[in-house]
């Protein structure tokens, strides 16, 4: 009895999930078919370029500086143990590009612009200016998320290059200053060692991320009901599956990317 | 008025998980008539609006607009039927990210495509006409009182010239004068620009004002249906107790009487 319980409970979540997943399939579907329709709204989606891009710059740069900091120290601890300390720069390069950047910079956008959508606009739709727009012949797909899809996809990526610079400028930092790397050295290594894919997918995971941390943004705000306690769910419900996917889509990115 | 209706329902139904909102609604709205809707708060009358104009799909009924089906129908099919309807939200619903004449201008800049400058001056028209002053135009939907926002709301509603308008309280919490220009309004609306309107309110005096007929929802249908000279001889009962608001009658208030 307490087996049959518990599976019909299993079945249930499963099926949950499932239907859960189908709705967000088909509002990404909706959502998307949107952005390449005219009519275009260049100056909102420039809007929300600036609010992602710009004022996200701050949290970015930071989390990426320190990270890439603590990087510095950590492998020059961890290679000093097989007498490879040389290859610091080498790594923190490869690290912050490929991997750190993008998931640490997608992580934090997550927290900032994911749960900021996921908010405004699930009071649009507790206080029905959803529906209003919708009276208005204006299609609430194309001119609240459209936008907000495009701004995302795009403007991560430029953070993360940002991201990528700022953290191994702070590698270099700690390496110079504190380890006692010759910075010629150190500037030449990152230069000679990096290539173009290690930049190159860490900014297509940027902009997968972008993407990901948008639409779970304006998903779960879209989906919000009753009142400010809904509106609350949304943006946590938006903060946490963002970043479940993040880490998630980065795993499969990085599978896809280098494989061989 | 020609033979088609401009709104038509029929057999509509409507449940939120357990609980039937709407149980066939039966109701045709003529064009250029009013109609007001009259009935016991939360008997599904704002539902009822919305499942016309699409926000809320049926679960099984027929609504043609110029006697083309609305419940179903493709999104582009329901996008270019949207142009026809204005509608004032019972909460006003204002976009708060915007300034006032940006929230009435909205509908001329967005859905039809005129220049701000044209859609900037008839706003303030609008808004004239629901008597907020262009010092009003320039403030926040927050900075406003309830009663204004209501009459932002109905400029809005009104600012794209619809064939269809849909008012949900109109004239709930504002003053009684300032209740009575709007009453004014939505009749030269009707009366003057033509359209075709179906306005839901509590206030029978308002409803006696703007309506050509009266219908009332109770039990999530239409009960009784007249022109608004029959109201105070309709021979129904429950019409009578709700007109005359009195406490004993057919309709039982869901209260705990002391
Ligand atoms: N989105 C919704 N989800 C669940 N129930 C709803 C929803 N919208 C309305 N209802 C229910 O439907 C019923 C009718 O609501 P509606 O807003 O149409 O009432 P109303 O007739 O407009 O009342 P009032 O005169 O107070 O505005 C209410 O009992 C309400 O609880
Ligand atoms: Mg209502």
């Amino acid at each position: 009895m307490i087996l049959l319980n518990l599976l019909a409970h299993i079945g249930r979540l499963f099926l949950g999930f499932l239907a859960a997943s189908g709705r967000l399939a088909i509002f990404a579907g909706r959502s998307i078919s949107q952005v390449f329709r005219p009519p275009y709204f260049p100056l909102i989606t420039l809007q929300q370029m600036i609010s992602i891009g710009y004022f996200s710059l701050p949290v970015v740069g930071l989390t990426t500086l320190f990270t890439g900091m603590a990087l510095a120290l950590q492998i020059f601890e961890g290679t000093a143990r097989f007498n490879a300390e040389g290859a610091v720069a080498q790594v923190v390069a490869i690290g912050m590009a490929r991997e750190l950047a993008p998931v640490l910079g997608g992580l934090m956008v997550a927290g900032r612009v994911g749960a900021a959508m996921a908010a405004e606009i699930g009071t649009m739709r507790v206080t029905e200016q959803i529906d209003a727009l919708t009276t208005l012949s204006t299609n609430p797909f194309k001119y609240l998320i459209a936008p907000r899809l495009i701004a995302g996809t795009l403007m991560v990526p430029f953070l993360v290059l940002v991201g990528d610079i700022i953290g191994i400028f702070g590698g270099f930092v700690i390496s110079v200053n504190l380890l006692n790397f010759n910075a010629a050295t150190y500037v030449k290594n990152t230069v000679d060692f990096l290539e173009n894919i290690d930049i190159i997918s860490g900014l297509v995971k940027a902009g997968a991320f972008g993407f990901v941390v948008t639409l779970m943004g304006c998903y779960h705000g879209f989906q919000s009901r009753g009142g400010a306690e809904g509106v609350g769910t949304a943006t946590t419900n938006a903060v946490v599956t963002a970043s479940i996917l993040i880490l998630t889509t980065n795993l499969i990115l990085t599978r896809l990317f280098f494989s061989n | 008025m020609t033979d088609q209706p401009k709104i038509s329902l029929r057999g509509v139904h409507k449940s939120f998980g357990p609980k039937h909102v709407l149980s066939g609604v039966d109701l045709d709205v003529g064009r250029g008539e009013s109609v007001v809707i009259i009935g016991g708060s939360g008997t599904g009358k704002s539902v009822m609006l919305k499942c016309v104009l699409g926000l809320l799909t049926p679960d099984s009924g027929s609504i043609r607009i110029d006697g083309e089906e609305t419940v179903r129908a493709r999104s582009a099919d329901r996008d270019r039927l949207l142009h026809k309807f204005g509608m004032l939200f019972q909460s006003a619903a204002l976009f708060d990210s915007m300034r006032v004449w940006q929230n009435v201008a909205f509908g001329l800049i967005q859905g039809k495509g005129m220049a701000r400058d044209q859609a900037k001056k008839i706003a303030f028209q609008k808004l004239a006409q629901v008597g907020l002053t262009p010092e009003v135009a320039e403030l926040r939907p927050a900075e406003l009182s309830g009663g204004m926002q209501k009459r932002v709301g109905l400029a809005r509603a009104i600012a794209t010239d619809p064939e269809i308008i849909f008012f949900d309280e109109p004239t709930t919490g504002l003053d009684p004068i300032m209740a009575d220009v709007i009453n004014d309004l939505i009749k030269s609306s009707v009366k003057d620009l033509g359209a075709t309107a179906l306005s839901i309110t509590h206030d029978i005096a308002s409803a006696r004002k703007i309506a050509d007929r009266i219908a009332m929802i109770h039990e999530g249908r239409i009960i009784w249906d007249g022109p608004v000279s029959d109201l105070d001889n309709s021979g129904n009962p429950f019409v009578d107790q709700f007109i005359n608001g009195r406490a004993d009658g057919p309709i039982e208030m869901q209260v705990l009487r002391p």
